[in-house]
């Protein structure tokens, strides 16, 4: 009996552990502007309870875009529907939401489950309900049905998600896609941790943890490996790690900086940052031969390079003009620009997945904060309102920015959309948490 | 009476809580809020004996190196805000572990640079690697070879101070002598 209940205690512990976030995301701003969504609760169709609700993954990802704010479940007119055949247009008449999603999970043998879903045009519904008869298949946007297993359950439901968010905007979702960011914790042995998970942060999983600093992770193309700094035999190294096969190998271990590694748009060059000839430069990486190519050369500090989505330029940081900012530099012909003049300081650029605007970080008063500049027009915006905000990366879609601030005395990871109109916090549970990269789509 | 044994416990317990909370050592335990700071000189050895001694007497150089001895305690080097430059106020620290190294050319010394938690992490590497750089050509300038020094910049990576506080900044703007 003292044995059943040991065990009884175990099996608690293991069903409950899975549940807990490591990041949860609080919406600190913006909610106002968003589109209004229903979501039906998808139905599940087996025996006894259902072992995910998938719906509920949707949900949060349509919230946490920014873009859209669902509906709260019981205004909903009709609860128990799965399809658009169900759907009963008069009922949603006073409905203030754009579309409808529905959806019905079913067992389909050992482990493996029908998930359907629809997603409906409510306006279109609500505009030609008064006009008489007509097929409900005019409102259907999407439809779509799919088998998983059980392990699949959250990743479809960011499936889900991605289809819907392109339907209702035209842009890619970036739902299924990842995060990694370094953990400090410091007192511990071994306080330096690089985490990946989810980009909700759900399914966290350490690659590395090292008694010495870890840095600036950055994802391959392919989404498949991280280039990372890590101080494991007392100086900087640059190593480039398999996240699936945690093969990992060492790129650069030069004299002085081997830092802020980056991965070509190609996926076969880093550029990063070398001290090797006295202050820090620009170079480019051959991953494979190793061979380098120097990019900066200039006595003041060159660091943080950046690649233009075409691989044919980079920008980087430097101090040439006495305090930090952007610059911008051809690869062929070395011919270097300057992108930043506005604030006190600009640094950490990056450029967004379609060329058109750059994010960084910018000092000014003071402050540090994200702020994003039109290339074309060279308007800038600052997009936060935290404090000490660093190491800004952008969705694989453009739409939104996660970065490193701080917070109750704390680093924590927080994101805001490019337009500075949505803002959340992502709280940890224990420890620093700073660098925050955001994987390519996968 | 419960409430009674409460009562009574609590006579107890607030004392020894002040007592506790108290960073000097007290006389009095019935009255520990009354006490003041007192005269820390005094060792409260139970006996109530107490010992005395002289300095020894040294000559110049014996001064000197002891002086120096006293001033390698002192390892870390303090800078101003997006700063590197030496500041004339650590001269004599870095007169004395210039001395000891030109003395024992076999010691090395590693310095580490760090920079506080304002601007990026990339940029304070940089940041942090100039200022040991700094230090190391100021040490260099006084005698010591460059193969007895050796440089790693933790930029913002390794705080002393986690407060984020102008103060826990100034702290943690640093370069560190370590042998």
């Amino acid at each position: 009996m003292k044995t059943l209940g040991k065990w009884l205690v175990l099996g608690l512990v293991i069903l409950s552990s899975p549940v807990r976030a490591a990041l949860d995301i609080v919406i600190t701003e913006g909610i106002d502007a968003a589109r209004p969504i229903a979501v039906v609760p998808f139905v599940w169709q087996g025996q006894g309870p259902a072992p995910q609700q998938i719906s509920d993954v949707v949900m949060s990802d349509l919230t946490r875009s920014g873009t859209f704010k669902t509906l709260d479940e019981l205004s909903l007119p009709q609860r128990n529907i799965s399809t658009i055949s169900q759907f009963q247009a008069k009922d949603w008449a006073s409905i203030g939401a754009e579309a409808v999603v529905m959806g019905a999970i079913k067992p389909y043998g050992t482990d493996k489950y029908l998930v359907t879903f629809d997603l409906v045009d409510l306006v279109k519904a609500q505009m030609q309900s008064g006009t008489g008869p007509q097929s409900t298949q005019e409102f259907l946007i999407d439809s779509r049905e799919t088998v998983i297993s059980s392990a699949q359950f959250r990743q479809y439901g960011h499936r889900i998600s991605d289809i819907i968010y392109e339907k209702l905007t035209g842009i890619r979702g970036a739902f299924l896609t990842r995060i990694a960011y370094v953990v400090v914790k410091h007192g511990e042995k071994s306080p330096y941790q690089l985490m990946i998970s989810d980009y909700d942060g759900h399914n966290e999983q350490m690659l590395l943890r090292s008694p010495e600093p870890l840095m600036s992770p950055s994802w391959s193309p392919d989404g498949r490996q991280l280039a990372y700094v890590s101080f494991e035999n007392r100086k900087a190294e640059v190593f480039v790690q398999d996240i699936y096969t945690q093969s990992r190998s060492k790129v650069t271990s030069f004299d002085g900086i081997n830092g802020a590694p980056v991965f070509s748009p190609d996926g076969k060059k880093l550029a990063l940052t070398l001290s090797k000839d006295g202050q820090p430069e620009i170079y480019v990486v051959d991953i494979n031969t190793k061979a380098l190519k120097r990019v900066t050369n200039h006595y003041a500090i060159d660091t943080e390079a950046s690649w233009f989505p075409d691989g044919k330029s980079l920008i980087f940081t430097s101090e040439r003009g006495g305090r930090p900012q952007i610059y911008k530099v051809t690869l062929a012909s070395g011919k270097v620009q300057r992108m930043t003049f506005e604030g006190e300081w600009n640094l950490g650029g990056s450029i967004s997945p379609d060329g058109r605007s750059m994010i960084f970080v910018n000092r000014t008063n003071g402050k540090f904060n994200i702020a994003r500049m039109d290339l074309e027009t060279r308007f800038m915006q600052v997009l936060t309102s935290t404090r000490l905000d660093e190491s800004p990366s952008v969705a694989p879609n453009g739409t939104m920015v996660i970065y490193g601030t701080t917070y109750q005395g704390k680093q924590v990871l927080a994101a805001v959309s490019t337009d500075g109109r949505f803002k959340a916090r992502l709280p940890t549970g224990q420890g620093e948490v700073k660098s925050p990269s955001w994987s390519p789509f996968l | 009476m419960d409430l009674n044994k409460l009562f009574k416990a609590m006579l107890v317990a607030l004392p020894i809580m002040a007592i506790s909370a108290c960073s000097s050592t007290s006389e009095s335990e019935t009255d520990a809020t009354s006490s003041t700071s007192g005269s820390g000189s005094e060792l409260s050895t139970g006996s109530g004996v107490e010992t005395g001694g002289v300095a020894p007497i040294l000559t110049p150089e014996e001064q000197q190196r002891l002086k120096y001895q006293e001033l390698r305690k002192e390892h870390i080097i303090y800078f101003d805000f997006d700063r590197s430059s030496v500041s004339m106020q650590f001269a004599e620290v870095l007169q004395a572990h210039g001395n000891y190294l030109v003395e024992h050319p076999n010691v090395r010394l590693m310095i580490e640079g760090h920079a506080d938690e304002r601007g990026t992490p990339e940029y304070n590497i940089a940041l942090g690697e100039r200022r040991a750089k700094a230090v190391a050509k100021y040490l260099q300038g006084m005698g010591v070879l460059p193969s007895q020094m050796s440089i790693v910049s933790y930029g913002e990576e390794k705080p002393l101070d986690m407060s984020r506080t102008d103060d826990g900044f100034a702290i943690n703007r640093r370069a560190v002598l370590v042998y």
